[in-house]
């Protein structure tokens, strides 16, 4: 049995469907994550990432297609589901009233440990996250990566083999951010198997070993974060040219350097160039000093999501306060 | 407990990432093995009573909400035996042993529509999203905050009871009539108080449920004999009262208490309070599941 496990998925969706009225939140995903993996789903809100998320965790129902996970029907046998899969939502889903240990308690008994396996149990978590000191006051005092951190702890209570993460970076600062993505990285090392979801084509990248991109409702791609960002160049190439520069020699230029047009800015005073990596922004440059071509200014960007998602879509994302504005990374600027 | 170096509240360290490792390495091929396809009885009753510890330790934070079953037997009890008393009964205390069992049901009834109201409100909360992501019983997180409101039904009876002696009411049904009758009315209150508890699982908001409460709880308790002799009542309304398992109720535990005697409406009255649980529970269980 153990054998046949190890190399059923750890989710097997085929054709999910979602629908609210009139609108399709999920409209025929399949997915199929491998066990041990980080596996993140990508996209801009409303793509329907947690709606997806939601359904594999019997919090809907499906409405169509269907889903396993670890060979467990998700519509059939919700009660063995719930077993399998720890669920740590966008919003810190724990007791409001309840102190971090009581919360933390409350779950270990729900989840059928003894008294005094629920007590030692949330010592344990409690300590493994850094929550000891903020062990006995109430939730309405934690800041909103303590909470997120609690959140997860009391995901973990039961160790699932799956571990579900919407969202789990959403509003925090860069460092807590980092810490999150190492306690992520070590529940995968522990054994376990996560799908998240995130806005953050950066956070996919430093974390999923694939990445399924969703828009409205459909997968429009699925590949490593490699393969995703080549598809739209690693990252991009901003030249701002003087204004007595040849713009025509400059164009000509980077095509021979990097075979490929430039995008040029209607004025033709930018230039912007895909760039498989960003050293070869050394060699555009050295051939336009070379061939007399005076720059104002320099910079590489590492594509957002939104160019990920012009290039995979052909649209924008829909969503005008996505995280676009963080991910944009001016590297260097001359 | 002092030690030299005490790290800051949030020092935001986390986890070694080895020790959450270690704690928490699984075995997916295990944990399906052990995957069960529902909760036993037991399970059901040990996660029950864990969700009625939590609504104990909220009650415990959030006195206020003792406010309705502390203030309102004090209240009701002195206002209605003062108001009517004398136009009903010829003076307050002959007219205590007819009200006093009345304002029981009252009570027990009023406490009832909290339990929609709270758990409405305790529904948006994100905590329920959790509760519905483990794997506990579908029932439990309805039924962990109904046993601990027995709390509240148990002060607000005992109250009313004590109000009703403090101004005069003798019940000669003796300490067992009185127990009884106490008994009675928080069996029946906690069993209607499923019918509100389903109110809260299908109301959108916790106003939308205080209102729909408001309307069943008024002709329930006014309609009924709680306050008022039924003989001078118009005949259709009075095979209405007749009919109310509210007057079965007030007419059982005027006798426990005042008698000290078990007539047939006890009967009458746990046989209701077992018809609501076994429709409203159940209706309450399936649209809770439901419930996106």
């Amino acid at each position: 049995m153990s054998t046949t496990l190890h190399t059923t998925p750890a989710v097997q969706a085929e054709g999910l469907v979602k629908t609210f009225g009139d609108l399709r939140a999920v409209d025929g995903i399949d997915l199929t994550v491998r066990q041990g993996e980080i596996f993140g789903v990508l996209g801009p809100n409303g793509a329907g990432k947690t709606t997806m998320l939601q359904m594999l965790a019997t919090l809907l129902p499906v409405d169509g297609g269907r889903a396993e996970v670890f060979g467990v029907d998700v519509a059939r046998e919700p009660h063995r589901i719930r077993q399998l899969v720890g669920v740590t939502g966008q919003y810190a889903s724990v007791d409001e009233n309840l102190t971090a240990t009581e919360n933390l308690r409350l779950f270990g008994r729900l989840l059928g440990l003894s008294r005094g396996g629920a007590r030692s149990t949330a010592a344990e978590l409690l300590a493994a996250f850094g929550l000891q000191e903020a062990a006995d006051k109430p939730i309405s005092a934690f800041s909103g990566g303590m909470r997120r951190r609690l959140d997860l702890a009391a995901s973990l209570i039961a160790r699932p083999p799956l571990i579900f993460l919407d969202e789990p970076t959403t509003g925090l600062d860069p460092r807590t951010r980092g810490q999150m993505w190492d306690t992520i990285r070590a529940l995968v090392a522990g054994g376990s198997t996560v799908l998240l979801t995130t806005q953050y084509l950066d956070e996919a990248d430093q974390l999923a070993d694939r990445i399924a991109v969703i828009d409205r409702g459909r997968k429009v791609a699925q590949g490593t974060p490699d393969e995703l960002k080549t598809s739209v160049g690693a990252s991009t190439l901003q030249l701002t040219l003087a204004p007595d520069s040849d713009a025509a020699l400059a164009a000509q230029v980077v095509r021979r350097e990097l075979g490929e047009e430039p995008v040029r800015t209607p004025e033709s005073v930018r230039l912007n160039m895909p760039l498989p990596d960003a050293d070869r922004a050394a060699d555009v440059l050295i051939a336009l000093r070379q061939a007399g071509v005076a720059i104002d200014a320099v910079s590489v960007a590492k594509p957002t999501l939104d160019e990920v998602f012009l290039a995979l879509t052909g649209h924008p994302t829909d969503d005008a306060t996505g995280p676009s504005a963080d991910e944009r990374d001016g590297a260097m600027t001359a | 407990m002092s030690t030299t170096i005490a790290p800051p509240a949030d020092t935001g360290a986390l986890p070694s990432p080895g020790l959450v490792g270690e704690r928490l390495s699984v075995d997916p091929a295990e944990a399906v093995a052990r995957a069960r396809p529902r909760t036993s009885l037991r399970e059901t009753a040990t996660q029950t009573l864990a969700l009625a510890w939590r609504a104990l330790l909220k009650m415990r934070r959030n006195p206020e909400q003792f406010f309705d079953v502390v203030f309102q037997p004090i209240i009701f009890t002195v206002m209605f035996a003062y108001v009517f008393g004398g136009a009903i009964a010829g003076d307050v205390k002959s007219y205590l042993p007819l009200m006093v069992p009345g304002i029981l049901a009252q009570t027990v009834l009023t406490t009832c529509m909290a339990a929609g109201v709270q758990l409405r409100e305790d529904m948006e909360k994100g905590v329920f999203d959790r509760f519905r992501s483990l794997p506990i019983a579908r029932i439990a997180p309805l039924a962990g905050p109904m046993v601990a409101d027995l709390v509240r039904f148990a002060t607000a009876a005992t109250l009313t009871l004590a109000m009703g002696m403090l101004i005069g009411y003798r019940p000669d049904g003796g300490a067992f009539g009185v127990l009884g009758a106490l008994l009675l009315a928080i069996v029946t209150g906690w069993s209607l108080a499923w019918v509100f508890t389903w109110i809260g699982t299908v109301a959108r908001s916790a106003q939308a449920v205080q209102g729909m409460s408001m309307m069943i709880l008024f002709p329930l308790t006014f309609l009924s004999n709680a306050f008022v002799p039924t003989e001078t009542l118009p005949d259709g309304l009075r095979t209405f009262v007749d009919l109310n398992p509210v007057s079965h109720l007030v007419s059982a535990t005027r006798d426990l208490a005042n008698n000290g005697a078990i007539t047939a409406d006890v009967g009458w009255t746990l046989l209701a309070s077992a018809v609501v649980v076994a429709i409203f529970a159940p209706l309450a269980v399936r649209s809770y599941s439901k419930r996106v």
